[in-house]
């Protein structure tokens, strides 16, 4: 029964005036109507922080797309051992603030020099594609499990809200752990990179949807007795099509809401669960492995630890913004 | 009262038991699934056929999964024999067997974990409590001013900062760059008071601040969805002065759900920090977790994912409790 560390945080950011103050001045033409989507998206647009977020989070993910092609043009591959870079006593890159130079745009990895720019770029690819997969997966499971109970009650909701909120009190961080580290590494033909990142979105996935579900069944339930619910009732509608014509259309707002206040925890986990040694494998790259890479050598050479650590702070910060600017436009608590 | 706390009593027992139950399935099935054998992993590969059937014996493993799981409970309540033809072995409760690793009792070295732990996650409570309460009430009281915008965009990025990223950075800084506070290397209370404080003072610091962060976004919520309440609107109009409106009538109610996530935050961190404890190379109990993950110790690992779950379903007991005292409609539901 906790509540998520969002669920109940209501930043009253945009003051419920900001619409009144779109009303124009008497010379201009009549006002036209506009739906809420319209409303939400001007909102949104004036959101200058949420926009800033979203900038940064679209800009990420097409480096994290175009990761290939990025370290061909500026950065070294991935594995390539560049021990010209280290100081062969130490360990640690040679040139000064973990090696950056034009060469090495984001330093050298200690030990092996391997180019940290493009270990970076892939990072991103790895942890934006389990965030990303697996608050899919969250959704799908919150929204089938929490329109389920809200929408059908009875033994149903209480099956379904008893498991939602066993999953709430439960050890997430030890039982993702344990849970990770006991699945097989390679499956289906895949190798560790790969079936790791289908483990862990499976993992991650599977522990999110609880909060997904619990707004989703709070919203149906509300949404189920109102009038138009009861119109198409009477007209003769039977449950698959009030559940996705009717009830659906009003919950995408809450849904899209959450989905994207879920990434940037999902990028903490995985990260996390990388930096316990439970995540991506190496010699594959994540942020969370470089993490836990630079623990040895950050006393002498932090450079190495501060940019993975920057890159999830940034990653984290951003998604936040744009999710904390999209509530605000959308919450239906606000309207 | 008392038939709700018997609700609340058997529920807690009931999630305990599904823990239990998830957790053994888990432990246990998975790694016979995918191949890999308990008995192996507890006396290591070299062992002949002859000692792996011994093992095999003596844990139960031959037994069905079933009956397994109802010698780990009996365990758990009333100890439990583990008989290796003439040699027994007895395991007193609460018992979660041993260590495929040390061969140590599982019990005893997750006690002995188990001060660290405390140490960390009480003082990191009262530093979090204070620092995020107080900054969310003055956000909130003074909304808009620089001082909330500023409170805000610094919990905005500690709720964006992940601990062991924190961790490492503040102990670039403190230690190694500024030379403020010592390498970490945990000095238990008892032994000396003054070198456990220094010791604590930059996990503490560095976990609370991410509890923190999200404290002083959910006070500052919760804040001002009650100023804008009618009962407050009323108060004031009644003439009360801004100290009481504030102090006894919007505080309470305010603050009601910080109790809740509080309670839970501080449970499931009684099991275990597991990030925090690995940054700082604090024994305890998140620290004892990852080792027996990485060592494939299925008993240790089951007994703090029990032991973590224990204090969550404890925590959420009390909270339960707690909430109906406070907020006399809960019980009716």
């Amino acid at each position: 029964m906790s509540l998520g560390p969002e669920a109940s945080v209501t930043d009253d950011k945009s003051a419920p005036d900001a619409d009144a103050a779109e009303v124009r001045g008497p010379a201009e033409k009549a006002i036209a109507g506009r739906s809420l989507k319209q409303i939400a998206w001007r909102r949104l647009k004036r959101d200058k922080v949420a926009v800033g977020g979203a900038v940064v989070v679209l800009f990420l993910i097409v480096v994290a797309i175009l990761a290939p092609l990025l370290t061909k043009l500026f950065g070294h591959p991935i594995d390539e051992y560049h021990i010209d870079q280290i100081d062969q006593t130490f360990g640690t890159p040679i040139k000064p603030f973990g090696g950056i130079s034009s060469d090495f745009l984001l330093g050298v990895e200690p030990t092996s020099g391997r180019d940290v720019f493009s270990r970076i770029l892939y990072g991103a690819q790895t942890s934006l594609t389990v965030a990303f997969l697996s608050a899919f997966v969250s959704t799908i499971l919150g929204v089938v499990f929490g329109a389920s109970a809200g929408y059908l009650g009875g033994w149903v909701d209480s099956v379904i809200s008893r498991v939602m909120d066993f999953l709430l009190a439960f050890p997430q961080l030890l039982f993702s752990i344990a849970l990770v580290s006991v699945l097989p590494y390679s499956f289906l033909g895949m190798d560790g990179r790969w079936s790791r990142i289908v483990v862990l979105v499976g993992v991650i996935g599977f522990f999110g949807w609880p909060y997904i579900g619990r707004i989703v069944r709070g919203q149906t339930l509300s949404l189920r007795e109102r009038e138009f619910v009861e119109a198409a009732r009477s007209m003769g509608a039977r449950s698959p099509r009030i559940l996705f014509r009717e009830l659906l259309p009003n919950l995408a707002a809450p849904i899209l809401v959450y989905t994207t206040l879920i990434i940037p925890t999902n990028i903490l986990t995985e990260a996390a669960l990388s930096f316990l040694g439970v995540g991506i494998p190496p010699p594959n790259p994540s942020w969370g492995g470089m993490l836990s890479d630079a623990v040895g050598t950050y006393q002498i050479n932090p450079t190495y630890m501060i940019i993975p650590g920057a890159m999830i702070f940034i990653t984290v910060l951003a998604f936040n913004l744009f999710g904390d600017g999209l509530r605000d436009a959308l919450d239906p608590k606000a309207r | 009262m008392l038939a709700y706390l018997i609700r609340r009593l058997i529920n807690a027992v009931i999630t305990l038991l599904v823990v239990t139950l998830v957790t053994f399935g888990i432990f246990f099935m998975v790694p016979k699934i995918t191949g890999s054998d308990p008995a192996l992993l507890y006396i290591g590969k070299t062992a002949d056929a002859a000692s792996i059937e011994g093992i095999r014996v003596k844990m139960g493993l031959n037994d069905p999964v079933l009956v397994q799981y109802g010698k780990f409970l009996q365990g758990l309540v009333a100890g439990r024999d583990y008989a290796n033809g003439p040699d027994v072995t007895h395991c007193p409760a609460p018992c979660l067997g041993y260590s495929f690793k040390t061969e140590q009792e599982v019990t005893p070295l997750l006690l002995s974990d188990l001060p660290v732990t405390l140490s960390l996650a009480i003082g990191a409570a009262v530093l979090w409590l204070i620092m995020g309460v107080s900054t969310g009430v003055i956000s909130a009281l003074r909304r808009g001013s620089i001082v909330d915008r500023a409170v805000m965009t610094g919990a905005l990025a500690g709720v964006s900062l992940p601990v062991y990223f924190t961790g490492l950075l503040s102990s670039a800084i403190f230690v190694y760059w500024l030379g403020w506070l010592p390498p970490s290397n945990y000095v238990p209370f008892l032994e000396s008071p003054a070198e456990w404080f220094v010791q604590m003072l930059l996990p503490w610091i560095t976990l609370a601040f991410l509890f923190a962060a999200t404290y002083a976004r959910l006070t500052r919520a919760n804040m001002l969805e009650t100023l804008g309440e009618d009962y407050i609107r009323t108060a004031r109009a009644k003439g009360l002065g801004e100290r009481t409106v504030i102090g006894k009538h919007a505080l309470r109610s305010g603050l009601t759900p910080i109790v809740t996530i509080f309670g839970l935050d501080l449970g499931a961190l009684l099991g275990g920090a597991v990030l925090t404890e690995n940054v700082f190379n604090l024994r305890g109990l998140g620290y004892q977790a990852l080792q027996a993950i990485r060592g494939n110790d299925l008993p240790v690992i089951l007994g703090v994912t029990l032991i973590a779950a224990f204090f969550i379903v404890i925590a959420n007991l009390i909270v339960d409790l707690v909430y109906g005292v406070i907020d006399p409609r809960v019980r009716l539901g």
